[in-house]
């Protein structure tokens, strides 16, 4: 496939491989965390990890909006969607997630809840105006990828002077949460650098983890989500550490300027303004790291033309997500990981969604924890 | 029984017609649709015989049963439609057994207010199946549910087939060692539903694989009577769920090579944009066969001399392990397991 079979060739992975071999001193070490789902993703499905030395060790961050969306908001959407004469919809990533007493949005449609999965913005826009004498609600989750969509829903309802559509604001932002990491107990010692995200680069451009790079002294390669780019940029940062330069690097430059799409960007500020603080989950609260509505928007946010209280909900007490997330524990640490906790019943944050780092190692990579079992063993 | 225009002075209207509630009540009506849409097109002496049974003489051997039921939408994709994709199903779930399928039964479940044209291009495809394959349907039934209680038409269907004696296939008899091969392309079927679904509406060249296997099958036992253990069709959950299944019946392990695996390019690139894994994506035209390592070679050989065997290729083996991991060394060069489906792709693909 053109374009694609490019950035996933086992001849150029091998002489990579053989550079990041040749460069990672043995004696250093080498914790890179990859922000992003989509990197954790390719790392597991195309088994990077085996092509890596074994003092180069890729830490899986929280960067998969459907995983750090907090319990009590999941909570809200069900609630919402079971109010007499609503639609919501949402992407097909968040018809799974559980919320409080093992209630998800697809068992909520099962009991009869008229819940949608749709594609785009647009077909949520498109099931208002088929369906007016229906309030639909568009759940809106996402990084700064997803949030130029939802802006342009929300401007066009305006237009179309659409009452019966509204918007479950759910957009959170990646640089307070790499901040909010790093800030953590002991988080910055354990990480030498950062793969920084690929699509969300391609928003805000390089430009807003400069600060970060250089307060907190840690490399950063923006990367693509193929499995090449992830190489390339493992390459880059080894190359960073062992310089003890802390730059923020654009190895994604076919996609990402430093100033990133401030078209979209204006268009965003002119819809959303900053939130004091948000959930997550796996980090808590963290402050100015999500969006909400403007009030020149009101009448299409739902949570101001509803009634709706987030509660907060606690997370299994055994579940360690918080601890993988910041790089302190791997999946396997966890005594939740494979026992109660499974792609088919997920307890934490990290195995919602494919791009969760304990969902990726499961589908993926549980085996090498079997393989290292066996070996421990004596013959 | 003879028809004759004295019993129904009207024809059933295949242009504008539409199934109402008389259709499925036992009276005149049901007779007239049994007769001018099931009997015309799926005629043959057991049918016309107008009993609610089939009675025929069983050949020696072991007798094979399958059932299975069809709920696609849309009822019509690129490549075939309900009717033809029910008589290759079951077909296939006979001949997985390595039997010879011998007959099949249909059961129509109709929505009230579905139109009779379609009903008449189901069917007739479902005929056309039928004889191509050469495994009539000697019995039948028709329901009619009111409208809103059931999506235009499902359909059951069940087969049956003779085994000979001393066949033993079954998904249990995978051993450590034996090699693992696919008959072509995965994720076809899959894809080409897709492409049809209005939420998604992408235009796309690929065409369902649906067809019926049991001609490729015995083109294998014929080359191989004694070296076959294990035979499945990798429908839902695609390759990797029928690959997992039958690590966990036999007891054993799996490690397939990426790169020998054959996906059509228009797969990999609608399932690159839709986020999917081709290797779950499912097939409703291919096998999986693991076979004795000696012969491997020669089921391969003749598997690429049949038609529908085109593009086989041997993918992988079987390996002891007591975690029934299905592994596959990808084209990266790396590792990695290739796991269940967690949660549902997109439903009602067949």
């Amino acid at each position: 496939m053109k374009y694609v079979d490019e950035f996933r060739d086992g001849v150029l992975a091998r002489r990579l491989a053989a550079a990041i071999h040749a460069e990672a001193a043995p004696e250093r070490r080498y914790h890179l965390m990859e922000f992003c789902g989509g990197h954790t993703h390719a790392i597991s499905r195309y088994g990077i990890e085996d092509l890596l030395p074994g003092n180069v060790r890729m830490i899986h961050g929280p960067g998969c909006p459907v995983c750090v969306l907090p319990v009590g908001r999941i909570d809200n959407a069900i609630d919402l969607a079971r109010r007499p004469g609503v639609i919501l919809c949402t992407y097909g990533d968040m018809m799974r997630v559980p919320g409080s007493n093992r209630l998800s949005l697809l068992k909520a449609k099962a009991e009869g809840a008229d819940i949608r999965m749709v594609w785009s913005t647009l077909d949520a826009l498109k099931l208002a105006r088929d369906n007016p004498d229906r309030h639909v609600i568009f759940f809106a989750i996402g990084f700064e990828t997803t949030t130029p969509p939802t802006a342009v829903a929300l401007k066009q309802a305006r237009a179309l002077e659409l009452k019966n559509f509204s918007v479950f604001c759910n957009h959170v932002l990646t640089p307070p949460a790499i901040q909010a990491i790093l800030d953590s107990a002991d988080g910055s010692e354990r990480l030498d650098g950062f793969i920084g995200p690929a699509h969300v680069s391609t928003i805000i451009g390089s430009r807003p983890y400069e600060s970060a790079a250089a307060h907190y002294r840690k490399p950063v390669v923006i990367a693509g989500f193929e499995p090449l780019d992830v190489m390339q940029a493992v390459l880059m940062l080894v190359r960073q550490i062992n310089a003890g330069r802390f730059a923020v690097e654009n190895q994604f430059s076919r996609a990402v300027t430093r100033a990133g799409n401030e078209k979209a960007q204006a268009l965003v500020a002119e819809i959303f303004e900053l939130r004091d603080s948000f959930e997550w989950r796996g980090l808590g609260m963290v402050p100015h790291s999500a969006l909400r509505i403007r009030d020149e928007f009101a009448a299409w946010d739902a949570e101001k033309l509803f009634d709706i209280a987030t509660l907060p909900v606690a997370d299994n007490k055994a579940c360690e997500c918080g601890a993988i997330l910041r790089g302190v524990k791997k999946p396997a640490d966890c005594r939740l990981f494979g026992t109660i906790c499974t792609p088919e019943n997920p307890m934490g944050s990290c195995m919602v969604s494919a791009e969760g780092a304990c969902a990726a190692h499961w589908t993926y990579g549980r085996f090498r924890d079997a393989q290292k079992k066996k070996d421990k063993q004596p013959a | 029984m003879k028809i004759t225009r004295k019993d129904f002075p009207r024809p059933l209207d295949l242009k504008t017609g539409r199934i109402d509630l008389s259709h499925g009540a036992g009276g005149r009506a049901m007779a007239q649709l049994v007769e001018e849409m099931f009997l015309a097109a799926f005629d043959n002496d057991l049918l016309r015989q107008g009993n609610d049974q089939a009675a025929f003489a069983v050949p020696p051997g072991r007798m094979v049963m399958s059932t299975d039921s069809y709920v696609i939408s849309p009822l019509f994709f690129p490549g075939g439609d309900i009717g033809s994709l029910a008589v290759h199903g079951t077909i296939n779930d006979v001949a997985m057994a390595g039997a010879r399928p011998l007959y099949l039964s249909a059961g129509f479940i109709i929505e009230e207010g579905f139109a009779l044209a379609d009903l008449a291009r189901i069917v007739q495809s479902m005929a056309k199946a039928s004889k191509e394959a050469g495994v009539p349907v000697v019995t039948g039934d028709t329901k009619v549910v009111e409208r809103g209680k059931g999506d235009g038409v499902f359909i059951n269907t069940a087969g049956i087939g003779v085994l000979p004696e001393g066949m033993a296939i079954s998904g249990d008899r995978a051993r450590p060692g034996d090699a693992l091969l696919i008959s072509g392309s995965l994720g076809d079927h899959g894809v080409a539903v897709m492409s049809q679904r209005a939420s998604l509406g992408f235009e796309t060249e690929i065409q369902s694989d649906s067809a019926a296997l049991h001609g490729l099958v015995a083109a294998m036992l014929d080359a191989c009577p004694s070296g076959i253990n294990v035979l499945r069709d990798p429908t839902r959950g695609g390759l990797a769920a029928t690959l997992n299944e039958i690590a966990r019946q036999s007891g054993v392990g799996m490690v397939l090579r990426e790169a020998a695996i054959p996906v059509k390019e228009a797969v990999r690139g609608a399932c690159e944009l839709l986020g999917l894994d081709p290797l779950h994506v499912a097939n409703e035209g291919k096998l999986i066969a693991i076979c004795d390592p000696a012969q491997a070679e020669t089921l391969l050989s003749a598997m690429r001399a049949h038609p529908l065997g085109r593009d086989a290729a041997i993918i992988g083996h079987v390996v002891e392990d007591d975690h029934h991991f299905v592994q596959m060394e990808t084209a990266f060069g790396g590792a990695r397991v290739v796991d269940w489906l967690a949660g549902d792709q997109l439903p009602r693909i067949c």
